[in-house]
């Protein structure tokens, strides 16, 4: 394991340019995870860094050392790519094994043997281990293909949504699991996600990607309460953060143009009255869609709420953010 | 209540495909039966009039197209003493005696080193060319496989004179090698394009993978991208070798003596001794036999399926 960082990399395809000079660090045995809608360059940098391409320039290095023009072997980086890429003709033991059998690893028999019953039992996927891997469902290949990368113990893990087409339990099971293999081992690791759950609980640090530049870089924390941007402040937070004109609420600064309020920051009982659209119970919370000077606002309140649509409701704003004209976060 | 489906033929969709594909296979596979039959014949029922369904089946086609025989008078038979072995006997019931080994199975080595040589010569170069054009970037990939499916767009026999000289200046006459780099030639642009269609379908995720699971190129063309090719492999490798173990016309043209296959020499039979049709027929049947061991073998193979589903689109 290492430090790795990237250093001004570009890297265009065609007239699209995926990576736009983006610098980061991935400081040894932390949990990155890159935010950022389709085209960001989420995947493209986890290429970038596992060597199956390379940027048009900058500079990668590992543990300080550059490894422009190293082959994915020579960085010895493990992958889970985003479609779960078995081998048809092998079997899932055979799957587990490949990495490990590898010229790079060339692990002994037994060895061998342990790594994979281990991570199978991890996984959940040890009755299945001597299936072809064509004959498994799309959540079974998908762990295969998570465990062809823990079996490893590489410089750096990059997982590309490794978690996406699984179901909610399972989903729920391996992100603890993840987090715990990571925390035990110490593993770097550079996750691409949409799912912002995942994003909060598992990350160290949160890259934000936007357009192929790296808009933002800090603890789950820091970007979920102290965003740079529109953009960046939408990534995280479920439901969405509202944004609406700054004139809205008073006290706004002068360049303020939009106001942005998490829904939690909207409380409830004093200020201004809102009506109530439409009242979603969600068990554990309830979720309340408010119309409040023509602007549409979605807030949370307690369960047992008896508020229905038709109501109306006095609130007022708890630590808005303020954004410029160009979106940009005012301090 | 009866179940219907959609997708699922009903029973007499089922019989009525059923029949057909019986009746095809049947009509394809009569002129074969005829000749395999044939070859059992002796030759006169091989000529009869009405032809024979039914007759008794004698293996002389098979033992007059492995020997030469010769006349001989009844003295020089008797002289010879009781003959020893079966197919002595079925000679001599004509009136002749063996007089050596025919140069059948000559003839036929010679077909499989050249159709099975230039088989392999052509999957491996095959594979390699179109591994390069489907996964490299190649300066003018488009016009050079235009160009290498040029050299199929006339009958390769057009060119029959140039190579022979060619031939003859390079001293590849008649030879084994010069056979094989010939039939090679002819069947690359087709294995090219076959092999370059397979492979394409191979979804280039799957050497990643493998690079990322610490393997070189090679190796990972070698371990993932081979066998998944495999099915355009062997339908490459029937087509390859049913075309160089045809072949007439170059055979006749460029070989005489030592490299000669199987096709020129099988015709030749029919001058020795009255036409022979019942051996000129065991020839025929035994020539099918390599062909058709090679395409059951390979047939697992042919079978698709086995590369789909693991890949997300």
């Amino acid at each position: 394991m290492a430090d790795v960082v990237l250093e001004n990399v570009t890297k265009k395809f065609g007239n699209h340019t995926a990576l736009d000079n983006v610098s980061l660090t991935i400081p040894d045995g932390s949990f990155v995870v890159l935010l950022g809608p389709t085209g960001a360059g989420k995947t493209t940098t986890l290429r970038m860094v596992s060597g199956l391409d390379r940027p048009d320039s900058g500079n990668i290095y590992f543990g300080g050392r550059s490894v422009e023009g190293h082959t994915p072997a020579q960085r010895n980086v493990a992958m889970v790519f985003q479609q779960y890429s078995l081998y048809p003709h092998l079997t899932v033991r055979q799957n587990l094994e490949f990495p490990l059998k590898s010229p790079l690893l060339k692990t002994p028999r037994e060895a061998i043997d342990r790594k994979v019953n281990a991570i199978a039992e991890v996984l959940q996927i040890s009755h299945k281990l001597d299936n072809k891997a064509t004959a498994l469902s799309g959540g079974e290949m998908q762990r295969v293909s998570i465990g062809r990368a823990l079996v490893r113990t590489p410089q750096i893990y990059l997982m590309d949504e490794p978690l996406s087409s699984l179901d909610a339990k399972l989903r729920a099971d391996l992100r603890i699991e993840l987090k715990n293999i990571q925390a035990k081992s110490g593993a770097t690791l550079l996750y691409v996600t949409h799912d912002q759950i995942e994003a909060m609980t598992m990350a160290t640090h949160i890259g934000v990607l936007h357009e192929g530049r790296l808009v933002q870089f800090g603890s789950p924390r820091e970007v979920y309460e102290h965003p740079v941007s529109i953009y960046a402040a939408t990534k995280l937070g479920q439901p969405r953060i509202n944004i609406i004109p700054a004139d809205t609420f008073p006290g706004a600064p002068s360049r303020a143009v939009h106001i942005g309020l998490r829904p939690e920051h909207i409380t409830q009982g004093s200020g201004q009255d809102a009506l109530v659209r439409r009242v979603e119970h969600l068990g554990d919370q309830t979720r309340l869609h408010l119309s409040f000077r023509k602007n549409d606002l979605i807030t949370v309140t307690d369960a047992h709420t008896r508020l229905k649509s038709g109501d109306t409701v006095k609130i007022q704003p708890d630590k808005p953010l303020y954004f410029d004209a160009a979106g940009m976060r005012l301090a | 209540m009866s179940s219907y489906s959609v997708t699922e033929p009903s029973g007499r969709q089922k019989l009525f495909a059923g029949t057909l594909v019986i009746l095809y296979a049947l009509i394809t596979i009569l002129p074969l039966l005829w000749i395999i039959g044939t070859s059992f014949k002796s030759p006169s029922d091989a000529i009869a009039y009405p032809p024979k369904t039914f007759f008794s089946p004698t293996l002389e086609g098979y033992v007059n197209l492995f020997t030469t025989r010769t006349r001989a008078t009844e003295e020089d038979v008797k002289a010879l003493g009781e003959p020893t072995t079966w197919y002595d006997r079925i000679v001599r019931k004509d009136g002749f005696i063996i007089a050596g080994p025919s140069r059948f199975m000559e003839r036929f080595s010679n077909s499989i080193v050249i159709g099975f040589g230039s088989t392999v010569l052509c999957i491996v170069l095959g594979t390699a060319a179109a591994y390069a054009f489907s996964r490299f970037k190649v300066p003018l990939k488009d016009d050079l496989l235009f160009f290498i499916l040029s050299t199929r767009m006339m009958p390769p026999i057009a060119v029959a004179i140039p190579i022979f000289l060619m031939f003859r200046s390079l001293g590849l006459n008649d030879t084994h090698l010069g056979m094989i780099l010939l039939y090679t030639a002819v069947n690359l642009s087709l294995a090219v394009w076959l092999l370059k269609g397979f492979i394409d379908e191979i979804p280039i995720e799957y050497e990643e993978a493998a690079l990322i699971d610490g393997y070189t190129r090679f190796q990972a063309f070698y371990k993932v991208v081979l066998p998944q090719a495999m099915t355009g492999i062997a339908s490459t490798a029937i087509f390859c070798l049913i075309f160089a173990w045809n072949e007439y016309a170059f055979a006749v043209l460029l070989t005489s003596g030592t490299a000669q296959t199987a096709p020129p020499f099988i015709p030749t039979i029919i001058g020795v001794g009255g036409q022979d049709w019942p051996a000129v027929a065991a020839g025929a049947t035994l020539f099918l036999v390599p062909v058709m061991i090679f395409t059951i073998v390979l047939r697992k193979h042919l079978l698709r399926g086995i590369t789909f589903g693991a890949v997300r689109k």
